[in-house]
């Protein structure tokens, strides 16, 4: 079971309402590399990979649930002050007919969050590329918005999340490394 | 929604996300490198570091964790503001 903790994982503050980077951040929130996909794929994983790496699947999960929780602040914070006209001239006019300033799991374009985001192939290697992967690309994607944010605040906070895909690349990296291993001495028979 | 809150609030919250962070990083450290004695050894001096730095938030701000991993006052403590995203 999980246990809820009534704090986030890093500090989020943004200078002032920005509707326009709240639509650029939902990519994050209910996007194909976002940390919704991730934590679901992870957790997803765990039961058909090796022993060895299903504490590190759990752990990762787990966070990435944390980093949901700050995108969520971020948009939260980004939109709760803007009015109507506002979100229609930074493009979210048709968010705000179907949820006002409610949050919503789609991406930056408005599609809608699905499972077919979360690869499971029950192969481990297969399923660890794919990790590895989806947090490079939710890095990428970190730079983007990075690069056509200008408020400094919340640029802080994005910059420790895209930090925490590397992090966390590497350590499936090395996840792969150990089931190779693991793979080379089974073949001694 | 949010209502003000004194400094302490600010700066005990931020030394718990910090030490928190360390556990973080050496938890999923130690997911990949068990034989790590010093890392081990860390991870435990930071836990009990987070336990009382938690204790200490707690009798002043209230619970942080829900399902009895954390005490209430009266009448329940939960419920009070602030949120995460409201702080």
């Amino acid at each position: 079971m999980w246990y809820y903790e009534k704090k986030l994982q890093y500090p989020v503050k943004v200078s002032e309402c920005n509707p326009m980077l709240a639509k650029f951040l939902v990519e994050q929130y209910g996007g194909a590399d976002g940390e919704l996909a991730a934590a679901l794929r992870y957790m997803n994983q765990r039961y058909t990979i090796p022993d060895k790496v299903v504490g590190l699947l759990t752990d990762i999960a787990t966070e990435e649930l944390s980093h949901l929780e700050m995108i969520a602040t971020m948009i939260y914070k980004l939109t709760k002050d803007a009015k109507p006209e506002e979100l229609k001239k930074a493009g979210l006019g048709d968010h705000y007919v179907a949820h006002d300033s409610a949050l919503f799991y789609n991406n930056a374009a408005g599609v809608p969050f699905t499972a077919a985001y979360i690869q499971a192939k029950g192969d481990p290697i297969a399923d660890l590329y794919e990790d590895i992967a989806a947090e490079e690309k939710a890095r990428a994607t970190y730079q983007w918005i990075i690069d056509m944010s200008d408020d400094t605040d919340l640029n802080d906070s994005l910059k420790f999340l895209r930090e925490r895909e590397i992090v966390h690349s590497l350590r499936f990296r090395e996840a792969v490394e150990i089931l190779k291993d693991d793979q080379d001495t089974k073949k001694v028979f | 929604m949010s209502k003000n809150l004194p400094p302490e609030f600010y700066s005990l919250l931020e030394e718990i996300q910090a030490v928190d962070f360390v556990i973080v990083e050496l938890n999923l450290y130690l997911d990949t490198h068990p034989q790590d004695l010093e890392a081990i050894k860390q991870f435990n001096e930071m836990t009990l570091k987070s336990m009382e730095l938690k204790h200490s938030f707690e009798q002043q701000f209230g619970p942080l964790m829900n399902f009895g991993r954390s005490f209430s006052g009266y009448p329940w403590s939960w419920n009070e503001t602030p949120w995460p995203w409201q702080v």
